[in-house]
């Protein structure tokens, strides 16, 4: 028989764990009771597929494929800067880096992961921004390819202690049976250690790319904010989260505009959604690898 | 103690550290083709540190610093200036806990063949079966060589490590308590195995189980805070031990 403290902990401790389910079932609702009134305003075939997003245009079009298109391009071009730099230096700190350095190199990450965005965005927007128009000799260096440079290096942090911590899972004991059959450091790293870390590194990668999908300060500021298809990486975009955030007050509230909004953050959801539970089941399949299910 | 055959391995005056912690003692032994010389003595007394000296382990652990000269075919393995991987490939281990790789049982043994730089497919597959007949696990997985490893039984996992062991054709082969996680009849197998392995290879094992030692070796050498204390055959170890020391831990008086 439990004494009524101890009932009274137990029943506090599951309402605290429960809430996170239901703040989560309450953004679902809301996403979709506020994205839902769309269907009746606008052709969703306009809306999925069209290429002109023109919200206060009269009469106006609600076509958000530019936007899908520029939170692409930009996701795209953030994982080229993230996934060498952040898995480079996840193997460096692993494998090469001394003792010191790596005391050193891990905080750094870490601080790096910790700067607000906003930080980022300024410094996006008043000196990368600037360099890139002056070196590529573009209109303005608010464009896809600053965005994606900024975006990929905050992912950095995200994929590289990630994936130094896949790398260390590792156990040792696969280590030393690779040195005591005769191979050196480099055959150890790439046909043992690195495969048997393989889905946290994947991991790793999807989560940075849930990070870059759903940032929303720094691609405000860097992004250029033009919503049209985008034909390079030196063109302005506008990615889903930037027009969200820059439309949303000024979208009257129950308006077809106020909805699509809505709609385009239940897109931004179920993007994170799929990539989630990607991660999820590839470190499933990981554990089941190294026979840890067992 | 054998003098009729060369000696395949011989430790001189060997010094191990730690930091500044001294875990073996001027130590010197010599190691003979086709016996089994077993290392016994209480937790700590430092068999397994000894052992990984013997195929360069240790200068896997950091801050670690070691003296003296540990001949192998004529070459001092404690000398820089030698090829690490070429000791190792002569020197094989098989661990305290079975560590296959991630990988399918067919993998596992053609790892030490493919990094050696082996590429004919049908020479790996040969090998691989060779080596899991010698290891007597064939008959437990030739239908099933693409499964993952880490399915197998502990038993079979270290017939495995020891199949992937022989694979890249060592000379000596250190077994490091390599029973300890394992239950009485895969003991057993692996025990049989030894006797087996002994035909062909020169043997070193670390064992807390003395019957063990007492039923694998032809020699038994006795270690007890870094310092070899006694060596000789193993009848006349558990028979008549020479030093006082030696017969305290046999008789559970310490240990």
């Amino acid at each position: 028989m439990y004494s009524f403290k101890e009932r009274a902990i137990k029943i506090l401790f599951t309402i605290l764990a429960f809430s996170s389910m239901l703040f989560l079932a309450g953004i679902v609702f809301v996403l979709f009771k506020e994205s839902f009134p769309l269907i009746s305003e606008i052709k969703i075939s306009n809306f999925v597929l069209g290429t002109h997003w023109y919200p206060t245009h009269e009469p106006a079009e609600f076509g958000v494929l530019p936007l899908i298109l520029a939170s692409l391009w930009v996701t795209a071009g953030a994982l080229v800067v993230c996934v060498p730099l952040g898995i480079g230096t996840a193997l460096y700190v692993y494998e090469l880096a001394p003792l010191k350095q790596k005391q050193i190199l891990k905080p750094v990450i870490e601080i790096l992961g910790g700067i607000p965005s906003i930080v980022y965005g300024f410094f996006g927007m008043l000196i990368v921004a600037p360099f890139v128009q002056n070196l590529f000799n573009i209109p303005t260096g608010l464009c896809a390819f600053t965005a994606s440079l900024i975006l990929g290096i905050m992912a950095i942090p995200t994929v590289a202690s990630i994936s130094e911590d896949a790398l260390s899972f590792v156990p040792n004991s696969f280590k030393e049976a690779s040195y005591a059959l005769g191979a050196n450091r480099w055959q150890t790293l790439t046909k043992v250690i690195i495969p048997a870390a393989a889905s946290g590194i994947s991991t790793s990668v999807i989560l940075g790319m849930s990070r870059i999908v759903g940032e929303t300060m720094t691609v405000l500021m860097v992004s250029g904010g033009a919503a049209v298809i985008p034909k390079s990486f030196f063109d302005p975009v506008r990615p889903m989260t930037s027009a969200i955030a820059a439309e949303m007050g000024e979208a009257a509230v129950g308006s077809p505009h106020y909805h699509a909004l809505f709609a385009i953050g239940l897109i931004l959801f179920l993007i994170t959604l799929v990539f989630n539970a990607a991660a999820e089941m590839i470190s499933k399949k990981y554990r089941v690898k190294l026979g840890l299910d067992r | 103690m054998s003098t009729e055959n060369k000696a395949r391995i011989e430790a001189v005056n060997v010094n191990f550290y730690y930091g500044a912690h001294k875990a073996i003692k001027n130590m010197s032994i010599n190691f003979y083709d086709n016996k089994v010389t077993a290392f016994i003595g209480p937790s700590g007394c430092g068999k397994s540190t000894f052992i990984r000296l013997l195929n360069k382990m240790n200068e896997l652990v950091p801050n670690t610093r070691v003296e003296g000269s540990i001949f192998l075919d004529g070459d001092d393995i404690l000398d820089k200036k030698i090829d690490v991987v070429k000791i190792r490939r002569k020197v094989g281990m098989v661990f305290q806990k079975p560590n296959p790789f991630p990988k399918t049982i067919f993998q596992n043994i053609a790892y030490g063949l493919e990094i050696n730089g082996e590429r004919n497919k049908k020479t790996i597959a040969d090998i691989v079966e060779q080596s899991l007949k010698k290891a007597a696990l064939w008959n437990e997985v030739k239908d099933r060589l693409h499964d993952n490893a880490l399915r197998l039984s502990g038993g079979q996992q270290q017939r495995l490590c020891i199949a992937r062991c022989l694979a890249v054709e060592p000379e000596v082969i250190l077994f490091d308590e390599p029973c300890a996680s394992l239950d009485p009849i895969s003991t057993s197998k692996i025990e049989d195995l030894i006797l087996e392995l002994k035909k062909q290879y020169t043997i070193a094992i670390v064992t807390h189980n003395m019957q063990q030692a007492a039923r694998v070796s032809d020699y038994t050498a006795f270690m007890y805070l870094g310092e070899l204390i006694e060596f000789g055959n193993t009848d006349k170890i558990f028979t008549v031990p020479r030093e006082k020391k030696t017969e305290e831990y046999l008789s559970g008086k310490f240990g």
